[in-house]
């Protein structure tokens, strides 16, 4: 007895928008007709939300990790039960992405301690004697675009041993002068981050020079909240001891799925921040941090 | 058996002749004949220029019949065809990937326009490359499978950054992927990476995506390693192959995704394309875009740029200055360079059209110019133990590549600009020298004193290759004597040499011998000091060839007065040996005319002699013939006319200088013999006093030559030949005397000889020899100091006495092969004759004494014959005695006097004899038997027909 059930959106890339419709099939293939219950569609949106265990207790981590917040959830009936013919069957669905009150749908985005997640699952309800087939399938959600302009914000920066800070002795840094330009701190997620920058002097090679994208995840809860940057990528954009005086391009496509618009609710947050990060060949390691908002337009 | 007693058949050769021939018809005007010349009365326009093959139908006698076979071909032949078309396609398929999709490559590639047939294509320079750039040192490969640091983190683990690292570094090597590969040669490391490309494809085919991109992105890190530092322009050809293998794989990938329902035009758009197709597409460019180290991404990138046209109509035209300015994040500039050449590759390939990035590229790499001196690449370079020209080679095919592409169709305005640029450039002899190679000839050409001038400023010696261009006619001189001036002041030999070959190129397709002269001159100048011509004897060489190439007239080339002192520079035996066989080779293919200017004469004696003088023990067989060959064209083309004198004597010289090479030797018997025979042919046949002793000595030049061959049958066919040759000169002592030397040397014969390296049995050359011998004897008078058939007995004599092979007939083919002759000795007037030598037909005049010693002999002969038959008898021996009997009956039937009773028995027992055990070729029997019939039904021929109701085939026995 071999039947399965496939669920096939009709948009290639999956992308749907609030107040959409979620158009596609599902697919049975069985070789004999099949007998059932019923087939039904659900749709999920949930956050979930972790506590690192850098801000509370591992044990806390572990157990009172934060409510999951549900963004939406309905479900319709394909199917009546009844019987499937055997071969391979497609059933067309259509299903409104309509929010219920005051809820608003968040960006898909997946993350180290924020996860905010879509999902389409169809289940083939059976006799008792067989198994209920079950088929999830993620979608993603892009929130509205953002209404009013976006305002480019371009940053101007100089990088030179008097403008580090941590740094615990000053005297043994090496002398350098780097000075680059971000077109924008305020960047639209679909386009990439540009830039560049200028090695003017260093007395010591350099031997890369990266972009790190980070997120900068916060959770709150009853017992506070948590907050924590991470690693999203590293790009590196100059290697070895590249020509001075000569500008070299900053240039990052944010990646899909790990970022989306910055986001800010009452109970996470989502930011996004880029650092510049110069590694020398005495192995210095000299950052320079830029947070960015992110948004759709 | 009794003595059989023979009696030759009286034959009239001309009744036979004439009852043979066939009837004559004379062919009608229209009637089909094969061989009748092709007329054609209608006149069809020929497509193609086959001119040869043209036939018009008013035949002229004069005119040579054309040839049939071409008259087949119109246009080119079908062969050079395939031929050409072989050649458009290799470039396409350099990976042997399937035709079909190589096919559809080209047409794109035609399609898109921009690259013509006149662009150096890449495959053309790989090999060069691969060949130029190798090492001996040891190689390593470092890949890191698996770890795929620009991946996102995976959710849900909380662990700090470094540790995460480092957890990660331990699952790599706990998978084994890690792999160091140290201590390679370089044919392993080749081996290594082309076992990376096929197992890119076999992940490709086993939908292994991911595992193929890895692949593709751990070969493109290998060239951010600059370790080995000659191997890496090598190391570049072989990666980027890769690289154009994972972007086809793919593009066409993609490709296929649009065309599952329709096939997508070459010429799509982005509209055209559908989303699955788009979102792959757009799948793999996020992925590349996350790769964390800077080359990979470029690399891989660069190599499925042409994938952009999935997305969009701009995305070719906006990602590759993106991909330009990314470049300069690099900081090795020879890695630099090498990514720089690999975009315009990229770039001239899909989108051919965009010369900005192109130009930008190139303006940047003068940009970035200076990191070559700077002090992390000579730190590199003192690691390595690298000279800075070894370093700065590396770089030349990269910039000669991407000025290549920036300067193809280029307006003269930007290239104007880039030589300004590059001028600024502090002059480097490297850009130098590229810009000159890659821009247009023309371009190079109108400028050529800017650029003289510039060579001169340059400090290192660069390689002027404006030889190759064509200047204006007036400044030619001008640019040469300027040229010359800065060449001169060359001093170190080696670099003096470098330039001085291009230039001489120069000279020698624009002036005449005297500039020629002149710079010879300057080079001997140059190069003999401390004997520095002994480190460039490629250069001199390749003097010589090009001097060569222009110099076709051997008087005007051997009156340049430096052109032998020149020569004398190739002091080394294998390099000069070299230089003469050039020299001859082109003599051979140019002289067309026979020549006795003694200039010639003598230079090119002394430059066979160089030749010949080289031979030695040890010199390989091949070598010997080609050098034989050559020299032989040589003896060919000298003749002195009527003067058959000083012929001959040139040929005593010539013996005396080649005396090792037999083939020469050879060569020059048979032009002696040639001369012997062109005397006779001035004489009418009928020789003056003069020229008698001229044609003896000839005789007498053979005669002491053949002898010093160690060939046994050249020894043996030259005597026979120049008997032939003495007889036909009525020079009879000479010829018995050469006749009577061949019979003395056939005892010598080995029973086997080598032929082309095999030992093969030398029978069938001895009787083919013998069966030669004998049919000329026909026309030998007896000596008349020697008893009758003296050659005759001699040679049978010999044949006795030889040591033939065990269980072999040849002893016995020999006799029944001599019968023919004996009776065709008997006869009154003989088949043919020599004119004004009188054979024995005139000195016996039939003598019944005569007839009667043939006859005697013929008896003996078939004596030996029938005893030979009876030995046959037993076991094995019958089908080899069928075969001789068989034989010995054609012989009796074609020359014996079958009215004669005994003969006929003997005949028909023959006959019997080699039917007898049914070992006989019925066909032959049968034919045999018609023909005997046939025979019988003539006068006189009553005997005969007689016999033939006595003869029975096998099939009624």
């Amino acid at each position: 007895m071999s039947a399965s059930l496939d669920i096939r959106l009709k948009r290639a890339n999956k992308v749907y928008h609030e107040g959409e419709v979620l158009a596609g099939v599902v697919v049975i293939i069985s070789k004999e007709a099949v007998q059932h219950q019923g087939i039904s569609l659900t749709m999920e949106g949930i956050v979930n939300l972790q506590l690192s265990s850098k801000s509370v207790g591992v044990f806390e981590a572990f157990y009172n990790s934060v409510k999951p917040i549900q963004l939406i959830t309905s479900n319709i009936e394909v199917v009546k039960p009844g019987k499937v013919p055997g071969g391979k069957t497609e059933i067309p669905f259509e299903f409104p992405l309509n929010v219920k009150g005051n809820k608003v749908l968040y960006e898909t985005y997946h993350g180290v301690f924020v996860n905010i997640q879509y999902t389409l699952r169809c289940d083939m309800k059976r006799s008792l004697l067989a198994k209920d087939l079950s088929k999830t399938c993620e979608f993603m959600v892009h929130c509205q675009p953002q209404k009013g302009k976006l305002l480019p914000s371009p940053v101007d920066f100089t990088i030179t041993p008097e403008t580090m800070q941590n740094v615990k002795e000053r005297g043994s840094l090496p002398k350098f002068m780097i000075r680059g330009r971000l077109n924008a701190t305020n960047c639209v997620i679909t386009q990439p981050l540009t830039g560049e920058l200028v090695v003017e002097s260093s007395e010591v090679p350099i031997k890369s020079i990266e972009l790190q994208l980070v997120r900068v995840e916060t959770c709150g809860c009853a017992e506070g909240y948590a907050r924590d940057a991470t690693e999203i990528q590293n790009i590196q954009i100059a290697e070895g001891d590249i020509c001075h005086g000569l500008p070299i391009p900053i240039y990052m496509v944010f990646p899909r799925l790990f970022t989306c618009p910055t986001l800010e609710t009452t109970n996470f947050k989502v930011e996004f921040e880029v650092n510049v990060v110069m590694v020398l060949h005495d192995d210095h390691l000299i950052t320079e941090n830029f947070p960015l908002k992110l948004c759709r337009v | 058996m009794a003595a059989v007693q023979w009696h030759s058949r009286v034959r009239n050769y001309e009744a036979e002749l004439q009852g043979c021939r066939l009837e004559s018809v004379p062919v009608e005007f229209g009637d089909y004949h094969p061989l009748k010349p092709i007329t054609v009365t209608e006149s069809k326009s020929r497509r193609g220029g086959r001119k040869g093959s043209t036939s018009s139908s008013s035949s002229s006698s004069s005119s040579a019949a054309p040839d049939p076979l071409s008259s087949m071909l119109d246009g080119t032949d079908p062969l050079s065809m395939f031929a050409a078309a072989s050649v458009g396609e290799a470039p396409a398929a350099p990976h042997g990937a399937g035709s079909g999709e190589a096919g559809r490559k080209r047409k794109e590639k035609e399609e898109e326009a921009g690259v013509g047939l006149d662009f150096e294509p890449w495959s053309a320079k790989r090999g060069e490359i691969l060949a130029r750039f190798t090492t001996t040192e040891k190689l390593s490969i470092n890949l890191f499978m698996g770890s795929d640091k620009g991946k996102a983190p995976s959710p849900g683990s909380a662990v700090s950054e470094k540790v995460r690292t480092r957890l990660e570094e331990l699952d790599d090597l706990e998978e084994g992927s890690q792999r160091e590969m140290l201590n390679l040669s370089q044919q392993d490391y080749v081996n290594r990476i082309e076992e990376l490309n096929q197992s890119l494809k076999e992940a490709w085919a086993s939908d292994q995506k991911v595992k193929a991109l890895k692949i593709v992105i751990q070969c493109s890190k290998l060239l951010s390693d600059t370790a080995v530092i000659q191997f890496y322009p090598s190391k570049f050809v072989l990666i980027t192959d890769i690289l154009d293998t994972f972007g086809r794989l793919v593009y066409d990938r993609i490709w296929s995704m649009c065309s599952d329902s329709r096939l997508l035009p070459d010429s799509f758009s982005a509209d055209d394309v559908n989303d699955t197709a788009k979102e792959t597409c757009l799948n793999w460019f996020f992925k590349i875009a996350s790769i964390r180290e800077l080359i990979p991404r470029l690399y891989v990138e660069a190599a499925i740029l042409k994938c952009n046209r999935f997305l969009s109509k701009t995305g070719i035209q906006e990602t590759l200055p993106r991909l330009t300015a990314m470049i300069r994040g690099i900081g090795d500039p020879l890695v630099a360079v090498y990514a720089r050449a690999y975009l315009c590759r990229v770039g001239m390939e899909v989108a051919p059209h965009l010369k900005d990035s192109l130009n930008k590229n190139f303006f940047d790499l003068l940009g970035s110019f200076r990191q070559i001196h700077g002090d992390s690449v000579q730190n590199q370079l003192v690691l390595q133990r690298v000279e800075i020209p070894v370093y700065l080679t590396l770089y030349s095919p990269a910039i000669h590549w991407i000025l290549q592409c920036v300067s193809y169709k280029a307006p003269e305005a930007l290239l104007t600009e880039m030589m300004e640029r590059c001028k600024q450039i502090g002059n480097n002899a490297l850009l130098l020298n590229s810009v000159m190679w890659a821009f247009r000839a023309e371009f190079v050409a109108a400028r050529a004193t800017d650029f003289i001038g510039m060579i001169k400023d340059c400090d290192e010696a660069g390689f002027p290759k404006s030889g190759l261009c064509r200047p204006p006619e007036s400044e030619r001189l001008s640019i040469l004597n300027e040229a010359w001036k800065v060449i001169t002041k060359v001093r170190s030999p080696q670099d003096y040499i470098n330039c001085a070959e291009i230039w001489v190129e120069f000279t020698c397709r624009h002036f005449t011998k005297r500039e020629v002269n002149t710079v010879l001159s300057d080079i001997i100048k140059h190069m003999t000091p401390d004997r520095a011509f002994e480190e460039a004897y490629p250069q001199l060489q390749s003097v010589i060839r090009k001097v060569l190439t222009y110099f076709h007239d051997f008087s005007v080339l051997f009156s340049m007065e430096r052109f032998l002192p020149f020569l004398d520079m190739f002091q080394k035996d294998s390099v000069r040996v070299e230089v003469c066989r050039s020299i001859m080779e082109v003599f051979i293919k140019y002289q067309q005319e026979p020549t006795r200017d003694p200039v010639i004469l003598n230079a090119l004696l002394h430059v066979c002699k160089t030749m010949h003088d080289s031979v030695n023990a040890l010199t390989l067989d091949d070598e010997k013939r080609s050098l034989a060959l050559l020299i032989n064209g040589f003896i060919r083309m000298v003749s002195f006319g009527r003067d058959f004198e000083q012929q001959l004597s040139f040929c005593v010289e010539a013996r005396a200088t080649f005396c090792n090479l037999e083939p020469v030797m050879v060569q020059l018997i048979h032009t002696v013999n040639q001369l012997a025979m062109e005397t006779r042919r001035v004489m009418r046949g009928s020789h003056s006093r003069k020229t008698a002793a001229f044609v003896r000595a000839c005789a007498a030049y053979s005669f002491i030559t053949i002898p010093s061959l160690t060939s046994i049958f050249s020894r043996l066919n030259l005597y026979l030949l120049s008997g032939q040759v003495a007889l036909a000169n009525q020079c009879l002592s000479q010829a018995d005397a050469f006749l009577k030397a061949a019979v003395s040397v056939l005892p010598e014969v080995p029973r086997s000889i080598s032929v082309e390296g095999k030992l093969r049995s030398s029978e069938g050359f001895l009787l083919d020899f013998i069966n030669n011998f004998l049919s000329t004897l026909l026309v030998v008078p007896d000596h008349p100091e020697q008893g009758v058939l003296y050659l005759v007995r001699g040679l049978l004599n010999m044949v006795q006495d030889y040591t033939w092979e065990e269980n072999s007939d040849a002893k016995v083919r020999v006799y029944i092969s001599a019968l023919p002759i004996l009776a065709a000795m008997s006869q009154e007037s003989y088949l043919y004759c020599i004119p004004k030598v009188d054979s024995n037909e005139t000195l016996y005049g039939g003598d019944p004494k005569f007839v009667a010693e043939i006859n005697k002999l013929c008896e003996t002969l078939i004596g030996q014959v029938l005893d030979h038959l009876k030995t046959l008898g037993r076991d094995e021996g019958v089908r080899r005695q069928g075969s001789l009997a068989f034989s010995l009956f054609g012989c009796l039937l074609a020359h014996g006097d079958l009215r004669n009773n005994k003969l006929n028995q003997l005949a028909v027992n023959l006959w019997n004899l080699s039917h007898k055990h049914g070992y006989c070729d019925t066909r032959t029997s049968v034919r045999t038997l018609e023909y005997i019939k046939h025979q019988g039904l003539q006068p006189n021929m009553s005997h005969i027909s007689e016999m033939a109701q006595r003869l029975s085939l096998q099939s009624r026995a």
